[in-house]
C-alpha cells in the first residue's frame, strides 16, 4: 500500500498536467480551420490590391455575403434570404416563449411554496425537457404544427417548435431572477397594501429584469445553433419568405445542406459557420456581460 | 402549467404517432427482421432496429468513457493546478467551445477529420470518427459541470487536507472528488444525455450506413440520425417507425435523468 501510494498521485498529478494539452489543442484546431477557412472567403483575389483598399475590399465582400441570394444551390452568392428566415424564426420563437416562460417562472417563484408538489412535478418536467434531443423536438414539431395543426413547412412551425425547446432554459433563468430579489421588498409591498399581481408587476419584473435578459439571450443562442429540429418543421427553402407561412431555411440548416449535399459547397458552407459562430460569441459574450452587471449591481444594493 | 403539458404533449404525440408502428409491425419484429429495409406498409418491409440501437449506444458510451475522464481531470487542473490567468483562459476557451453549435463540429468532422482517417483506414465515415466528434462535443458539458462541482466543495476542506500535510493529488483524490461526487455523477450523465441526442455532428461523420460494426473504422448509423436522414420521405408504417425510434430516445434520456436524481438524492443522504 505504501509504495502505491508513493507512485499513484505523481501519475495522478501528470495526468491533470496532460489532459488539457489534447483538449486544448483540437479546440484551437477546430477553431483555428474554422477563421482560416471561413475567412479565406473573403480574402480578396486580387493580390495586387493592399493596404487600405484591401480592407474596403474585404469589407465590401462580407457586405455582399451577408446581403445577397444564394446562386447555384448555395455554391455562389450569399446567405441574405437564409438570414432573413432565421431572424424570423427567432422571433416567432421569442414571442411565443417569453411570455409562457415568464408565466411559469412566476408562478413557481412567487405563487408556489419550494417544496410544493405540483411545483416540483414542473420542474422534474422541464428537466426532463431540457434533456430532450433536438430531433425528438423536430418529430413532435412535424407531427403537431405541421400536421395536426395544419401549418405546413413553416417558418412559423419551426419558430414554435423551437419555442418548446427553450422553454426550460428561459424559465430557469427567470426564476433564479426572480428568487434573487430580497424578502423584505415583498413584505414592504404587501405592507403597502400592494395586491399580489401588481407586487409581480412593479416590484418583481423590474428588479429581475436582467435574469430575464439574460435568459432570453441564451435562449436564442441555442435557438440559433440548433439544427436537427427545424429540418422537419420549417423546411429548407432557401428563397426570401415572403410571410411567417412560408419554408424557411436557418442559417444551420444552410451549412449542413452544403457540407452535405452540395459537392463543392464546403467554401461557402465555412464562410456561413464563421458568420454562425461569430453571432453565438457575440450573444454569449453580452449574455455573460449583462449577468456580470446584474450581480454588480446586487452587490451595490447591499 | 404550460410547461408541463408540453412535455405531456410531445410524450403523447411522439407515443401516439408511433402506435400504428407497434400494433402493425409489433415490437418483436424490430428485433428480429432480417434488415432495416423500411416501407410505408408493414408488410413488405424490413424493420430490425438492432443495429442502430447497438450503433447509439457504442459511440455514445465510447464518447463518455473518453469524455468524463478528461473532463473531471481538466476540471481538477482548471481548480487546483494551473495557475489562476491559465485557469481562466482555460475556462474561457471551453465555454467558447460550449457554444459551437453542432453542425459546425460536423463540418469540421467532415472537412477535416474524414479525409485524415481515411487514410489510416478508408472510409473514413466511421464509428471512431463518431467517437471523436462526440468526445469533442460533450467534453465542454462535462468540464463546466464538473468545474461547477469542484468549485462547490467548502474551503475548509481543502484547507482541512492543507493542515493535514496532503500533497496536491491525494487531496483532489481522496477530499474533493469524493465531497463532489455528486456533481460528477450529473456532469458525466448530462454528458451522456449529450451524447445520445446529438444528430447533425453524427449524421455527417458516421457514414450511416445500418450494419452492427465490426471494428472501429466501420460505418455506423444512430436512432437520431436514422430520424434526421429518413424523416424527409417517410410514409405511413415506416413514418410511425421512425416515432418509435423517438419514443426509445425519449424513454432513454427519461431513464438518465431519473437515475440521475435517484444518484443525487442516495450521494446527498450519504454524506450528510
Amino acid at each position: 500500500m505504501a509504495r502505491r501510494e508513493s507512485w499513484f498521485p505523481h501519475l495522478f498529478d501528470t495526468c491533470v498536467w496532460l489532459a488539457p494539452v489534447p483538449i486544448a489543442g483540437l479546440f484551437l484546431w477546430l477553431l483555428g480551420d474554422l477563421v482560416i477557412r471561413g475567412g479565406g472567403a473573403f480574402w480578396p483575389v486580387d493580390t495586387e490590391v493592399t493596404g487600405i483598399r484591401s480592407v474596403i475590399v474585404i469589407a465590401e465582400q462580407i457586405i455582399h455575403f451577408l446581403t445577397a441570394s444564394p446562386v447555384r444551390a448555395g455554391r455562389g452568392g450569399g446567405i441574405g434570404p437564409i438570414l432573413v428566415s432565421t431572424g424570423l424564426i427567432l422571433t416567432v420563437c421569442m414571442f411565443v416563449a417569453l411570455p409562457i416562460g415568464l408565466g411559469t417562472a412566476i408562478l413557481l417563484s412567487e405563487f408556489l411554496a419550494e417544496q410544493n408538489r405540483f411545483g416540483r412535478l414542473v420542474r422534474r418536467s422541464l428537466d426532463v425537457l431540457a434533456g430532450v434531443p433536438s430531433i425528438v423536438f423536430g418529430l413532435f414539431g412535424n407531427a403537431f404544427f405541421c400536421r395536426f395543426l395544419g401549418l405546413r413547412f413553416s417558418i412559423a412551425a419551426g419558430g414554435l417548435t423551437l419555442a418548446c425547446m427553450v422553454l426550460p432554459l428561459l424559465i430557469r433563468s427567470a426564476e433564479e431572477g426572480f428568487r434573487a430579489v430580497p424578502e423584505s421588498q415583498r413584505q414592504a409591498a404587501a405592507a403597502l397594501g400592494f395586491s399580489r399581481w401588481s407586487t409581480v408587476f412593479r416590484i418583481i419584473i423590474p428588479q429581475a429584469s436582467l435574469g430575464i435578459v439574460v435568459g432570453l439571450i441564451l435562449g436564442i443562442g441555442r435557438a440559433v445553433a440548433e439544427t436537427a429540429a427545424l429540418i422537419f418543421t420549417s423546411g429548407y427553402v432557401d428563397r426570401m419568405p415572403r410571410s411567417l407561412g412560408d419554408s424557411g431555411r436557418s442559417l444551420s440548416i444552410h451549412i449542413y445542406d452544403l457540407s452535405m449535399n452540395v459537392p463543392g459547397g464546403n467554401e461557402n458552407a465555412y464562410a456561413s459557420a464563421l458568420v454562425l459562430v461569430v453571432s453565438l460569441v457575440v450573444i454569449n459574450v453580452s449574455a455573460r456581460k449583462l449577468a456580470a452587471s446584474f450581480l454588480h449591481r446586487e452587490v451595490s444594493h447591499t | 402549467m404550460i410547461a408541463g403539458s408540453v412535455v405531456v404533449v410531445i410524450g403523447a404525440f411522439v407515443v401516439g404517432e408511433s402506435i400504428p408502428a407497434l400494433t402493425h409491425i409489433g415490437g418483436s419484429r424490430f428485433m428480429t427482421d432480417e434488415s432495416w429495409h423500411p416501407a410505408a406498409d408493414a408488410s413488405f418491409g424490413q424493420f430490425n432496429l438492432l443495429p442502430i440501437l447497438i450503433g447509439t449506444v457504442l459511440s455514445s458510451f465510447a464518447a463518455i468513457s473518453v469524455a468524463a475522464p478528461l473532463g473531471i481531470l481538466s476540471a481538477a487542473f482548471c481548480q487546483f493546478y494551473a495557475p489562476l490567468r491559465v485557469a481562466r483562459w482555460y475556462r474561457l476557451m471551453i465555454e467558447l467551445m460550449a457554444g459551437v453549435p453542432s453542425v459546425v463540429f460536423g463540418l469540421w468532422g467532415l472537412v477535416v477529420l474524414v479525409p485524415i482517417i481515411a487514410r489510416i483506414h478508408p472510409p473514413g465515415q466511421s464509428l471512431f470518427t463518431g467517437i471523436v466528434i462526440l468526445t469533442l462535443m460533450i467534453l465542454p458539458t462535462v468540464a463546466l459541470l464538473s468545474d461547477a462541482a469542484l468549485a462547490s466543495v467548502p474551503r475548509s476542506y481543502l484547507q482541512g487536507a492543507a493542515a493535514l500535510g496532503l500533497s496536491r493529488a491525494t487531496t483532489t483524490l481522496s477530499v474533493v472528488i469524493p465531497a463532489a461526487r455528486s456533481g460528477l455523477v450529473t456532469a458525466v450523465l448530462l454528458g451522456l444525455v449529450r451524447a445520445i441526442g446529438e444528430t447533425m455532428a453524427v449524421v455527417m461523420v458516421c457514414g450511416n450506413v445500418v450494419r452492427v460494426p465490426s471494428g472501429p473504422f466501420d460505418p455506423i448509423r444512430t436512432l437520431t440520425a436514422t430520424i434526421a436522414l429518413e424523416m424527409g420521405y417517410a410514409r405511413g408504417d415506416h413514418r410511425a417507425s421512425l416515432f418509435f425510434c423517438g419514443m426509445i430516445l425519449l424513454f432513454l434520456v427519461t431513464l438518465l435523468v431519473t437515475t440521475m436524481e435517484i444518484v443525487n438524492r442516495r450521494l446527498r443522504h450519504g454524506t450528510t
